[in-house]
């Protein structure tokens, strides 16, 4: 519980949350759930990795973190040819992506130091429909105009906005799902938490480690702390 | 054994004044007796100043500065270099934490006229060294060559474009390109890996060196070397070693503990000492919504941002620091304790303090018109402590200066007193438990908080006059 609390308060998104203006949900990351950060990767490799790298991250660090083996997670996880100390590289080129979206879609490492867990959790279950009006036919409340469809659709199903006029604008206030996909709407945000779970953890993958050995650390500088004034103590005793 | 050890050091000392050093400035360096917590602060950044650099070697072993590898390289830092991620944080952590102890330290010698003569040249010394620090941090941090690393930078290098006449010139000349680039960052290395350690580090040493000649101030403000004893030494001065070796220790651990619990828990402490939008790697094409510098310079930036003309702006920027330069001139009071100084001067540092930290908080946020307005009423008083300075120093009445150092209680001293105003908040019930006992509940004693506050606020008021 702790760890989740110190994991949301530093991941907290202070700028995004200002710029956009959208109640963001909360996402619930657990880096102890080596079971939910296991999904995540299996949904990363088959939802994200076509286009998006990870190229901070090794398949051999990935087995290490998450208690696997080796050769399971070259089987279960890693795409087919893959090597154990290959970085998680995606398969389409620069090039291609330039031409097919217009940009290169980013390397997502560090999209959950940059962006928040929350954001991301968020982000990834608010694309609507706006058939002919975006060019993918999806846009996105808390991204607008977004350059990436929705590789969801399938799992989550069609949602719409519920639009209300404020001030003379049309404003979001919420989305439907308007077509139900393969999923329901639970087990879909539980799938996307436990993605968002595993890019917390490739965002940095040492967080868990730092934590439990900072209380060890902590505890012998008390140590120090306590031993150091029991010294001072004695020598300034004669001083008046 | 022995024998060829005393041997060892006579050869030594025969040739090198080893023992003449060690006792002219730790055995034989007489310090006032009465530091209080604002004396910790000297030796911590020392302390910091080691950690910038071991840990900032151990970093250049793998940091690549070349504009296509310099984001990847120190992400390999942070996953694939054995405890890579622990001295990347103990850098970046140290950077805040240096700018952190070493305000503390201005403010110190600030309130306790440390600056004042015979010490101006060891302000002088110190206020190079926090303009280096500056210049060394803000180099720093271009190296990692994230978003806000690059626009941090181009934003702050075009301020010298604002300079009339040669302003795009020597813009030019510092970029080494039309945008900050690979040229800017190679050079940036140079001058924070070698350039400015090595003037801090003279610096560092000047800065120590002016002191042990005049010897330390301390909270009273008085003279020690006015008393002697027969011997010579100050009646009211202790020998460094080991009183304050040992006493600095306790500092020093204090200190680690709250470095610890930001690298272990908080790296990135909200945002503060590593910024969110400094893991996307830089985009020239990509300009962030709002480029805020890191914390420390934010009390600089928001006076830039709340003078309207731009050149105007990086002169009054300047000055924020100049001013500070001239403080053992402005301040023109007999004397040099702020416990014996009049109530305007302590209102004056307490408004002071305000537009400090009011200015630092602006500098991290938006600039709208309402944040402007206060952004301008907040330089105003920033200048006025100093420009007035001369005014109400002269003006105001002091008390007087006793000849020796006073009593005060020390923090071990308050430990019971603290101890009583716990007893006093706190109201302990006994409430009957399930089993036919009680138990003791504890709850907020709103008459004793009422008393307290008041206590305090009158305290407070006493204490400003």
């Amino acid at each position: 519980m702790k760890k989740i609390l110190y994991t949301l308060l530093f991941l907290l998104p202070f700028n995004v949350l200002a710029s956009s203006g959208v109640k963001l949900d909360s996402a619930d990351i657990d880096l102890t759930d080596t079971m939910a950060m296991e999904r995540g990767a299996k949904y990363y490799v088959t939802y994200c990795l076509g286009c998006h790298s990870a190229k901070h991250i090794r398949y051999k660090r990935i087995a290490i973190d998450l208690k696997l083996d080796e050769t399971e997670v070259l089987k279960v996880v890693a795409p087919f040819g893959a090597g154990i100390y290959d970085q998680m590289h995606s398969a389409m080129n620069a090039h291609d992506a330039e031409k097919w979206f217009g940009t290169t879609p980013p390397d997502l490492s560090l999209i959950a130091r940059s962006r928040g867990a929350d954001w991301l959790y968020t982000y990834l279950r608010s694309f609507y429909a706006e058939p002919g009006k975006a060019p993918l036919g999806v846009n996105n409340v808390v991204f607008p105009d977004v350059g990436m469809p929705n590789v969801f659709w399938q799992l989550q199903g069609t949602q719409s906005a519920i639009t209300q006029k404020i001030d003379g604008h049309d404003v979001i206030t919420g989305l439907k799902l308007e077509q139900p996909g393969q999923m329901t709407p639970k087990e879909f945000d539980k799938m996307v938490n436990d993605l968002v779970n595993f890019l917390v953890y490739v965002g940095e993958p040492v967080q868990l480690e730092r934590q439990q050995m900072g209380k060890y650390v902590l505890f012998f500088i008390l140590m120090f702390i306590a031993l150091a004034y029991l010294l001072k103590k004695e020598y300034w005793k004669d001083v008046h | 054994m022995k024998r060829k050890m005393n041997q060892c050091s006579e050869w030594l000392l025969e040739r090198f004044p080893l023992s003449d050093l060690w006792n002219e400035h730790m055995a034989h360096y007489y310090a006032p007796k009465n530091f209080n917590i604002w004396y910790f602060f000297g030796s911590l950044a020392l302390l910091v100043l080691v950690n910038q650099f071991i840990t900032g070697i151990l970093l250049t072993m793998n940091y690549k500065p070349d504009a296509k590898l310099a984001f990847d390289s120190v992400e390999y830092i942070m996953r694939d270099v054995n405890w890579g991620w622990l001295v990347r944080y103990m850098h970046s952590t140290g950077a805040s934490a240096f700018f952190i102890v070493v305000y503390l330290h201005m403010f110190r010698g600030l309130i306790y006229g440390s600056f004042k003569q015979p010490r101006e040249l060891i302000w002088i010394f110190g206020m190079l060294i926090f303009v280096c620090l500056m210049a060394e941090a803000f180099m720093g941090y271009l190296l990692p060559w994230g978003q806000m690393s690059y626009w941090g930078a181009q934003v702050i290098i075009s301020l010298f474009s604002a300079i009339p006449v040669i302003g795009d010139e020597l813009s030019l000349w510092v970029r080494g390109d039309y945008v900050v680039s690979d040229a800017t960052l190679n050079r940036f290395f140079a001058f924070h890996v070698i350039a400015v350690p090595l003037v801090l580090l003279i610096l560092v040493f000047l800065h120590i060196v002016a002191l042990h000649e005049v010897g330390s101030n301390n909270p009273d403000g008085v003279e020690i070397k006015l008393s002697k004893d027969p011997w010579g030494h100050p009646v009211d001065g202790i020998p460094f070693h080991p009183y304050y070796t040992v006493k600095d220790i306790v500092g020093v651990g204090v200190f680690m503990f709250f470095f610890a619990t930001v690298i272990f828990y908080m790296p990135e402490l909200g945002g503060y000492f590593l910024e969110h939008a400094n893991f996307i790697p830089a985009d020239p094409l990509k300009t962030p919504e709002h480029i805020a510098p890191v914390w420390y310079f934010t009390p600089f930036y928001a006076i830039l941002r709340a003078v309207p003309d731009k050149f105007a702006g990086v002169i009054a920027m300047g000055g924020a620091i100049v001013v500070l330069f001239m403080l053992p001139w402005l301040d023109r009071s007999p004397v040099k304790s702020i416990r014996y100084r009049g109530g305007i001067f302590k209102k004056a540092v307490a408004l002071f303090v305000v537009a400090f930290i009011g200015l630092g908080y602006l500098g991290t946020q938006p600039a709208t018109p309402g944040a402007t307005t206060v952004a301008r009423v907040l330089t105003a008083v920033y200048f006025g402590f100093f420009l007035l300075m001369p005014l109400y120093t002269r003006w105001e009445k002091t008390k007087p200066v006793p000849n020796r150092l006073t009593d005060q209680p020390s923090l071990e001293d308050r430990i019971p007193a603290l101890l009583a105003l716990v007893d006093e908040v706190v109201e302990v019930q006994q409430v009957p438990d399930n089993i036919g006992g009680t138990i003791a509940k504890k709850r907020p004693n709103w008459s004793g908080i009422s008393a307290v506050l008041i206590r305090f606020a009158k305290n407070l008021k006493k204490s400003l006059d």
